[in-house]
């Protein structure tokens, strides 16, 4: 008798170790069947059970207990059980439920995607694309907040805020002192420090790396250049305070932002210290690897510049030629 | 008059006091628990009682206490819910403020049989007269040597205090109000772990309504078998009823379970019928996050029999003809009340005291709230009704606590049975400012299904 549990998530099983979670043993399995998460994350203990999004239809609770659990539960706070058979997209239930959160989290969302900084790596923006209606059913004028500076770095706009309590619990976690919380009650709650102060350790940049959204935006890269622009390369440094594992953002020469290595889930590897992030701008401060291997779903990985070139249909076609002169004539001139 | 177990000596002039209370049998219970019975025959008792939670859910309380896990050296605490905040129920208050030392008696009767040496009475903030009275009763009982150490010479030490909450609905969901009590944010903390296993500062604990806690004196006082035979079914004891509205005489009530609603409403005992001469519209009956309910379906049941103040009877026919008994909340509406106002009222609440930890309450509560807000104004549209039934399913069942299903049920609810009220809204929006619809159809007789043989 091996010490695993098996778990068949959507006709897939799985062993995995007692005590996982049904979205870590998804997350085993891979691909499609992954519910989306945009409130946990493996590397912050707590976090978890908020935004709702992970929901999935448990239809059968264990080897023992074959009774299916009454409600949909949140999978990434539900511990797996042996023989357990959980039931993802292949339930029209769960997937009817999802959407309904994805337009429950957009409904408050400013969704100002065109001048917001995470556009392309944002996880709402990808939900809202796999799932969200085309359409807004909300009539009424969004919850608005004033922008708040976090320190000279940080750049906290609230608006755009889901309220997943990551960067909350990474302020407990990451940093030794916790200067920052939930204020407030209901969806006029916002994330704040207390009475505006700084928030002032070596780790506090991390917490622009967990927000899921533009919520948290670093101050040195606002407005400088949408990401799908930026070419990322993976480099490292000696560093004294973290393990200078980090991304570097790349237009032409230029290093626009540092980030942590971050993995398919958008969940970061190693949390780096601010040091790295805010101060380390030169090509010459890193040793540097290889490129980031980035999805080919990702808006970024769009940005291949071959593809520059103008598309076979244009080249045949002598009046779309005309109409495409400049990018035509750029593409000489490379 | 029926049976009444808790509010039997209401009337006695200083029943608040220790001495008063002695007089008429207060701290029997006591007595014979802690120097008779072990704490498991205790809780033995309660199981045969049949007593079931007084909060709202109706769990059986005996079977909660002996889910209690209890490991070697590690303490267990008893929190009482007395965070009454729920519109239309005002039972708890009311017992606190005229029989504090029937809630401290439960109290000790029920820390013993959990074996809790620690216990708390959690009160919402609002309530500071109880919070004093609750203090002064139990500094009475320690100088009496009912509470502290050694209590009455049986070895059995206990120790209680009283917390004020800070007023916020959510806190008393049971796991907002361990965490509030250990002097965190009221958040509902998201379970398994139940506070069974992991409850107060990570240690077991059961957390129980006032009503409940007070209601394991005059088991232990009578027995269980002899609570069990009163009341009707699974449904037994007493319960204290917290009856408002547009009644003739609204009050705290102590009802035997099983009495015909009917009876309640119009009986002189009780309620005495709708005040000013009119008419019964419809029913809230188990506090504002119950299913609202028309006449005809709070008085008989779908099938045409009398309907009953009972957990079973008042959830017959599920969410479609039926509601709950919760918390024991009865509020009754008059001929001339509006439907639409009242649920964007309910909304509202939910609205305000959502704790914005879970996305489909934190934003499907403001959503409604602002829906229904423009239904009630006048600015209305026919979609708007059926996309308040989407947002609350939506909500229903999503959410991390029942404060999301609360506030979607009287939603769901009150367009499930007055949905020609809404439309009246959209089509009528000028008058539907100063004038109300009426009684409608709500009140007549239930149409009785037809039996057709399909040949």
């Amino acid at each position: 008798m091996s010490d695993k549990v098996k778990v068949t998530i959507d006709g897939i099983t799985v062993e995995v170790a007692p005590g996982t979670s049904i979205l870590n043993a998804a997350r085993q399995i891979g691909g499609d069947i992954v519910p989306p998460a945009m409130c946990y994350y493996s590397k912050l203990e707590g976090s978890g059970g908020k935004c709702r999004t992970c929901i999935v239809k448990v239809s059968k609770g264990s080897e023992k207990d074959p009774r299916p659990m009454p409600k949909l539960v949140a999978s990434c706070r539900t511990t797996v059980m042996d023989g357990m058979e959980v039931q993802n997209i292949t339930s029209p239930e769960v997937i009817e439920a999802r959407s309904g959160v994805v337009e429950m989290l957009l409904i408050n969302h400013p969704l100002d995607c065109p001048v917001c900084d995470q556009a392309g790596e944002c996880d709402l923006q990808n939900l809202g694309y796999e799932h969200g209606l085309q359409k807004t059913r909300y009539e009424f004028e969004r919850r608005t907040f004033e922008r708040i500076d976090i320190g000279d770095k940080i750049q906290l706009h609230m608006n755009r805020c889901i309220l997943c309590y990551r960067c909350v619990f990474t302020a407990d976690q990451i940093t030794n002192k916790r200067v920052h919380g939930i204020l407030n009650r209901g969806d006029h709650s916002e994330i704040s420090t207390y009475i505006q102060t700084a928030v002032d350790n070596d780790f506090s940049g991390n917490v622009i790396d967990v927000c899921p959204v533009g919520a948290l935006t670093d101050k040195t890269f606002r407005f400088k250049n949408r990401v799908w622009f930026t070419k990322p390369i993976d480099a490292h440094r000696d560093c004294p305070t973290c393990s200078g594992k980090v991304t570097l953002w790349y237009k032409g020469e230029d290093v626009l932002r540092v980030t942590a290595r971050k993995d398919i889930y958008g969940e970061v590897e190693e949390f780096i210290c601010n040091t790295c992030r805010f101060d380390k701008k030169k090509t010459a401060d890193w040793t540097i690897e290889h490129p980031t291997h980035i999805s080919d779903a990702s808006v970024i990985a769009s940005n291949h510049y071959e593809t520059l070139k103008p598309l076979p249909v244009i080249q045949d076609n002598a009046k779309l030629q005309l109409a495409n002169k400049v990018e035509l004539e750029k593409t000489t001139k490379f | 008059m029926a049976r009444k177990l808790l509010l039997e000596h209401i009337n006695v002039p200083g029943i608040n006091t220790l001495d008063v209370y002695r007089q008429k049998g207060g701290y029997r219970a006591v007595e014979k628990a802690l120097k008779t019975l072990t704490p498991d025959e205790v809780v033995e008792e309660v199981k045969k009682s049949g007593l079931r939670g007084r909060g709202g859910a109706g769990f059986p309380t005996g079977m909660k206490w002996s889910f209690l896990a209890k490991p070697e050296g590690v303490a267990r605490y008893l929190v009482c819910n007395a965070d009454e905040s729920e519109p239309g129920t005002f039972k708890d208050r009311y017992l606190m403020t005229y029989i504090p030392h029937a809630l401290i008696e439960g109290m000790i009767v029920s820390s013993f049989a959990l074996g809790a040496n620690t216990s708390y009475i959690y009160v919402r903030g609002e309530m500071m007269p109880q919070i004093r009275i609750l203090e002064k009763a139990i500094a009475e009982a320690k100088n009496a040597g009912l509470l502290g150490k050694n209590i009455l010479g049986s070895g059995y030490d206990l120790e209680l205090y009283v917390q004020p909450g800070g007023g916020a609905y959510i806190c008393g969901e049971e796991t907002a109000l361990l965490e509030s009590l250990e002097g965190k944010r009221g958040n509902p903390r998201i379970k398994p772990p139940f506070p069974a296993i992991a409850g107060l500062y990570g240690c077991p604990t059961v957390v129980n309504n006032v009503e409940s806690i007070a209601a394991v004196v005059p088991i232990i006082n009578d027995g269980g078998d002899e609570y069990a035979k009163i009341g009707i079914g699974r449904s037994t004891g007493t319960k204290l009823i917290s009856a408002s509205g547009n009644l003739v005489k609204p009050g705290v009530y102590e009802i035997e379970l099983g009495l015909p609603v009917e009876e309640f409403i119009y009986s002189d005992e009780y309620c005495g019928g709708i005040a000013n001469g009119k008419r019964l519209k419809a029913t809230v009956a188990g506090g504002s996050s119950v299913p609202i309910l028309p006449a005809n379906l709070t008085l008989k049941l779908a099938n045409g029999e009398p309907r009953l103040m009972s957990y079973e009877s008042l959830s017959e026919g599920g969410f479609a003809t039926g509601t709950m008994l919760g918390s024991g909340g009865f509020i009754a509406f008059d001929e001339d009340q509006c439907i639409v106002r009242n649920t964007w009222n309910f909304s509202r609440f939910y609205h305000h005291e959502s704790c914005g930890q879970c996305s489909p309450c934190r934003e499907g509560t403001g959503w409604m709230e602002k829906v229904l807000h423009r239904l009630e104004y006048g600015h209305g549209k026919m979609s708007d009704i059926d996309l308040l039934v989407d947002v609350s399913k939506k909500i229903e069942g999503n959410t991390i606590c029942p404060l999301g299903d609360a506030a979607a049920w009287p939603v769901a609810s009150a367009i499930r049975h007055f949905r020609d009220e809404f439309e009246w809204h959209v089509k009528e929006p000028v008058k539907s400012l100063d004038t109300n619809y009426g009684l409608a159809n709500y009140a007549e007789p239930i149409a009785k299904a037809e039996v057709t043989t399909g040949d």
